[in-house]
């Protein structure tokens, strides 16, 4: 259990950070996949496999395709030459060290206010699709067709507006 | 003595699980679980490349292989000799690590979603709640390989045909889940090995296959079309259209590394063919209550056999779809045509046993299957394109 964590863990904050830190963008997305993916272990470590496999679907499946369509489209993927000016770069670290401050703060209080539990839930899959069609079912509805706007709104911005068909 | 043959391979594991050290016991299972499945279907993309080009000599009035060996089925072994041995060329301005991983990225995705597909009875290596779930999710991983190879060759016929392959693939995915969904539905479970159990039994003589129902056998058509489509294979075989881009997003790659994307697409294929069989053909289940002494996984190879030569009579018989047709046909007839074969599914649930399900669920689908087609020729499918830039 623990060497499978540190594993993983290894794997995710090196994918992180190598996002953040190589020149190529395109080698940063294919690095935030792979810290992605560490996430989604993550969460099968834990016994979230719906969660897990979810993680993957999306975010390695559609989403790194999606940056990396993006980053072909609008800029070269040749690697910068010039960083970012000093100024700019401390101010990040501030909000980073600030954002780190208060989700460790968050995090080490609502472990204390929580009652200890020794075993982890068990949540199938079943019990998941059972609480997102009767308890859930509003919110998944919203969000279906909120989605669905989204597309058609692509869609439209995307055709071609002088109405001539190909 | 049928049942001790149909779980021959499992019992052979339980035996030799006896003799292993108990803190070793987890390994040994999975080692023994997993080497059986990297040697047979390895063995079976050996058995495919030979069948295939055969079949294809045979459709196209000639030989094909017949030197190696007895009626050329040593073909593979010479094949993958020479690949073995040959120069291994990566391009000079290629992205070297990137362009190594490409490779091995989809050999292990394809290799990965073999752990839910059931090949027998009692075989399966992981039995997850969420089975066809994580088919899908590591199925979606072969798409950043590909797009892996193909930006990192630094060449223009790479890069096209990574993102022709990109863009397919990203459109077929999505019939490919919805015409599984219907199956999900009517198991009421993500499981494969649940799903295959409930097919498994009999009325009379006939099994309870999804196929043999007005929605499963539309799903498991609309299912087989968009794994042709993944599986880049023709007619949708464009990524890597010779004639216009070569090979496609592995050009530039040479020696064992091309063999590697040729096994993991032949894998790929493979794999969504067991899934096809999994979700809609009974999965090791025998097709009558008779022929159950028939080891399960004979079954199911037997199925997926007569699969992949269904993918070879294709490959024999159709041309290439041109990009337009492709797109149009994967959003404007599959995708709305998988989305009514839910709501049939659902239709089929809620209405009373008989023969006025079927009347009304048939009608359902065929009517849409109608109007859809109409739709498609209405938009003008297979006239003259005119070229914007070009004319």
């Amino acid at each position: 259990m623990t060497i499978s964590f540190f594993i993983i863990a290894a794997i995710t904050i090196v994918g992180t950070a190598a996002a953040m830190s190589l020149k190529n963008l395109v080698h940063c997305v294919l690095s935030l996949t792979l810290g992605l993916v560490g996430l989604a272990l993550l969460f099968l470590l834990l016994g979230a496999q719906f969660v897990g496999f979810t993680q993957i679907l999306v975010y390695v499946g559609a989403v790194a395709i999606l940056a990396v369509f993006a980053i072909m489209m609008t800029r070269s993927a040749e690697p910068m030459t010039n960083l970012p000016p000093a100024s700019f770069r401390l101010s990040g670290v501030l909000i980073a060290a600030t954002v780190f401050a208060v989700l460790a703060w968050a995090i080490s209080s609502a472990t204390r206010s929580l009652p200890s539990q020794s075993s982890q839930p068990e949540v199938s899959v079943n019990q998941i699709g059972v609480a997102l069609m009767h308890q859930f079912v509003l919110p998944l509805e919203v969000i279906g067709v909120l989605l669905t706007a989204a597309l058609v709104g692509a869609a439209i911005l995307a055709m071609d507006e002088t109405g001539a068909s190909r | 003595m049928p049942e001790i043959i149909d779980q021959i391979f499992v019992l052979l594991k339980h035996w030799l699980m006896g003799y292993v050290p108990s803190l070793l016991k987890p390994v040994v299972s999975a080692i023994l679980s997993v080497v059986p499945v990297l040697l047979a279907f390895p063995l079976l993309f050996a058995i495919t490349t030979v069948l295939e080009r055969k079949g294809l000599g045979r459709m196209q009035n000639r030989y094909g292989p017949n030197r190696v060996g007895p009626f050329g089925f040593l073909q593979p072994m010479a094949d993958g000799i020479k690949s073995l041995t040959k120069e291994d060329i990566i391009p000079r301005t290629a992205d070297h690590l990137v362009h190594l991983l490409a490779p091995v990225v989809i050999v292990i995705a394809s290799f990965l979603v073999y752990a839910v597909l059931p090949i027998g009875r009692n075989m399966v290596i992981a039995n997850l709640n969420a089975g066809v779930l994580f088919f899908f999710a590591v199925g979606s991983m072969v798409e950043l390989s590909v797009f892996m190879a193909g930006w990192s060759s630094r060449s223009k016929y790479s890069l096209l045909g990574a993102m022709r392959a990109i863009a397919q693939m990203i459109s077929y995915e999505i019939p490919l889940v919805l015409a599984s969904i219907v199956v999900i539905m009517a198991a009421g479970s993500l499981s494969t090995v649940t799903i295959v159990n409930l097919q498994a039994t009999y009325t009379g003589i006939f099994p309870h296959w999804y196929v043999f129902t007005p929605w499963g056998l539309t799903g498991f058509i609309i299912f087989m079309i968009a794994a042709t489509a993944e599986s880049n294979r023709c007619p949708f075989d464009l990524p890597e259209g010779e004639s216009e881009i070569i090979a496609g997003y592995y050009i530039e790659y040479s020696g064992f590394k091309f063999a590697l994307f040729f096994l993991g697409e032949y894998l790929g294929m493979f794999a969504t063919s067991a899934m096809a069989i999994t979700l809609f053909l009974g999965g090791w289940a025998a097709p009558f209550s008779f022929l159950t002494w028939i080891p399960s996984y004979v079954w199911f190879f037997a199925k997926l056999l007569a699969l992949i030569c269904a993918f070879i009579w294709i490959r024999g018989t159709l041309p290439r779809l041109r990009m337009d047709q492709l797109m149009n046909f994967a959003w404007k007839f599959m995708l709305p045509l998988s989305l009514i074969n839910i709501f049939a599914a659902g239709v089929w649930h809620y209405m009373p046993a008989g023969a006025s399900r079927w009347l009304v669920v048939t009608l359902v689908i065929a009517v849409a299957c109608v109007l859809l087609s109409r739709g498609l020729r209405r938009n003008q499918w297979f006239h003259v394109r005119t070229y914007r830039f070009a004319s």
